[in-house]
């Protein structure tokens, strides 16, 4: 495929690898200790673990997996929310398939499917606007998630269903916002990153000039990266540049999809809809200010929060759960003690197991369970 | 959810709903392209383009520059690398 092949070539990442082990060297010998960055995005994870890059990688360099995936940081309390509104009689509760799985207090939206509501998986928004068109009878309700990458298209949803007058469709919006997050990371006291690779499609939507204050307020350098292996490589190189030279810049490995000045309409619709939240629950890292959006009181027509009376009630994470230390980087996935046995791909407990985008699902997925150095010898017992 | 995937426009199919066929890997799509046309653009100028395509829209177009520059500046690393690799079989031959 155009645009894709191309950067997965093992050559050219051979011969990235060539010049990255001797900064990473030289950067260890001076600091006295391995080096810790951290990919925001749950897309970079997935990227690393499926092509094996921790391993090409030097040792002494430690990939830490951020917050930035939407469907690991939605609370239980969230996903009960989306459960009352799918059983409602006359409702069509439309999602995104990652989220089906993810466990609510009592069950996930997969388990309320399977007792007889009426929940479907969608590609886009826009098919769940085609399915109220075709259901006038039915209410309609998206699920509305992730970070800004995915906004504009649910903003753009909301326009379309205005400007045709569709009002069996809502919206149950649970975006959420990059800049917070990587902040409350930042402030965290038990974190010490060298670096950041930036999250590439978020930056496509928002540009790249929000991140400026990773390097000039918390003196960090940050690579916006695309996500095949070379764009991943690459990122690292330049972080290791920045390092190697003292630099502490943003600097935009994606330049073949992220202007640095982001994307002018899609910003437009989602200002034109959306406003910040005051705070949003997030799992494992509780509440972070102006993390998340709602709708507008313009757009209350299609807001299920101002059509559906919600339970809202803030339910903690289960107690075995270490997700929010692992979204944190402070511990492995393999070091949570329900890893690999309580909590499975095929029985998550926690969120960062359910999407292919989490630490833990991917650890699961790709091995990183069956290496017995990784287990506590009790755990193996 | 967050990935993205390449495709190019291959005809507009609605222009009041803004919406393009866009070619992905083969499969044909109805993708919604008001996020990569700027104002006063015409519609018609986005067939042939290359744009990455999320949750059913056309999310950036391409900038194929971009792409080459990536990818010439990487092949000239494995050049050098080949070179460095050349050089260093020298060294070793003329040593043993």
């Amino acid at each position: 495929m155009r645009f894709v092949d191309e950067f997965r070539d093992p050559q050219m990442a051979e011969a990235l690898l060539q010049r990255i082990r001797p900064l990473v060297d030289k950067k260890v010998q001076q600091l006295g200790r391995p080096l810790q960055l951290m990919e925001v995005c749950g897309g970079h994870t997935h990227a690393i673990f499926r092509y094996g890059l921790e391993q090409l990688l030097p040792d002494m360099v430690e990939l830490v997996h951020g917050p930035g995936c939407p469907v690991c940081v939605l609370p239980m309390g969230r996903v009960d929310d989306c459960v009352a509104i799918a059983e409602q009689p006359d409702v069509i509760f439309t999602t995104f398939g990652d989220a089906m799985r993810v466990p609510g207090s009592k069950k996930s939206l997969l388990q309320a499917k399977a007792q007889g509501a009426d929940i479907r998986m969608v590609y886009s928004p826009l098919d769940a606007l085609q399915l109220a068109k075709k259901h006038p009878e039915k209410e309609v309700v998206f699920f509305g998630l992730g970070f800004e990458t995915t906004m504009p298209s649910t903003a753009l949803t909301i326009l379309q269903a205005e400007k045709e007058g569709i009002d069996n469709f809502s919206l149950f919006c649970n975006h959420i916002t990059i800049i917070p997050t990587i902040k409350a990371v930042l402030d965290s006291p038990d974190l010490h990153l060298d670096g950041f690779l930036g999250p590439g499609h978020v930056s496509m939507i928002i540009g790249t000039r929000p991140y400026e204050f990773v390097a000039q307020q918390y003196q960090r350098p940050m690579v916006i990266a695309g996500f095949e292996p070379i764009d991943v490589l690459q990122s690292v190189w330049m972080i290791m540049q920045q390092l190697d030279e003292g630099r502490c810049e943003v600097e935009n490995q994606y330049g073949r999809i992220v202007p640095p000045e982001g994307n002018r309409q899609a910003l437009q619709a989602v200002s034109q809809v959306f406003e910040l939240r005051e705070f949003f629950e997030w799992r494992g890292l509780g509440s972070i200010d102006h993390s998340g959006v709602r709708m507008r009181e313009e757009y209350r027509q299609w807001d299920a929060e101002q059509k559906f009376s919600l339970p809202n009630l803030k339910i903690a994470d289960p107690k075995s759960c270490q997700c929010g230390e692992v979204l944190k980087g402070v511990i492995k996935p393999w070091e949570c003690k329900v890893f690999g046995r309580a909590c499975t791909p095929e029985t998550p407990m926690g969120a960062l197991m359910v999407s292919s985008e989490g630490a833990c699902s991917a650890y699961f997925t790709y091995g990183k369970v069956n290496q017995a150095d990784h287990i506590p010898s009790e755990q193996l017992a | 959810m967050c990935l993205g995937i390449p495709g190019q426009v291959v005809a507009i199919t609605d222009e009041a709903a803004q919406l393009a066929s866009v070619d992905v890997c083969g499969v044909k799509r109805q993708v919604n392209y008001a996020c990569v046309l700027t104002e006063g653009e015409n519609a018609e100028s986005l067939l042939g383009a290359w744009v990455l395509v999320h949750v059913g829209f056309a999310m950036s177009r391409i900038d194929e520059e971009e792409a080459q520059n990536t990818l010439a500046l990487l092949s000239q690393l494995d050049e050098l690398n080949e070179e460095m690799d050349a050089i260093r079989a020298s060294v070793e031959d003329s040593a043993s």
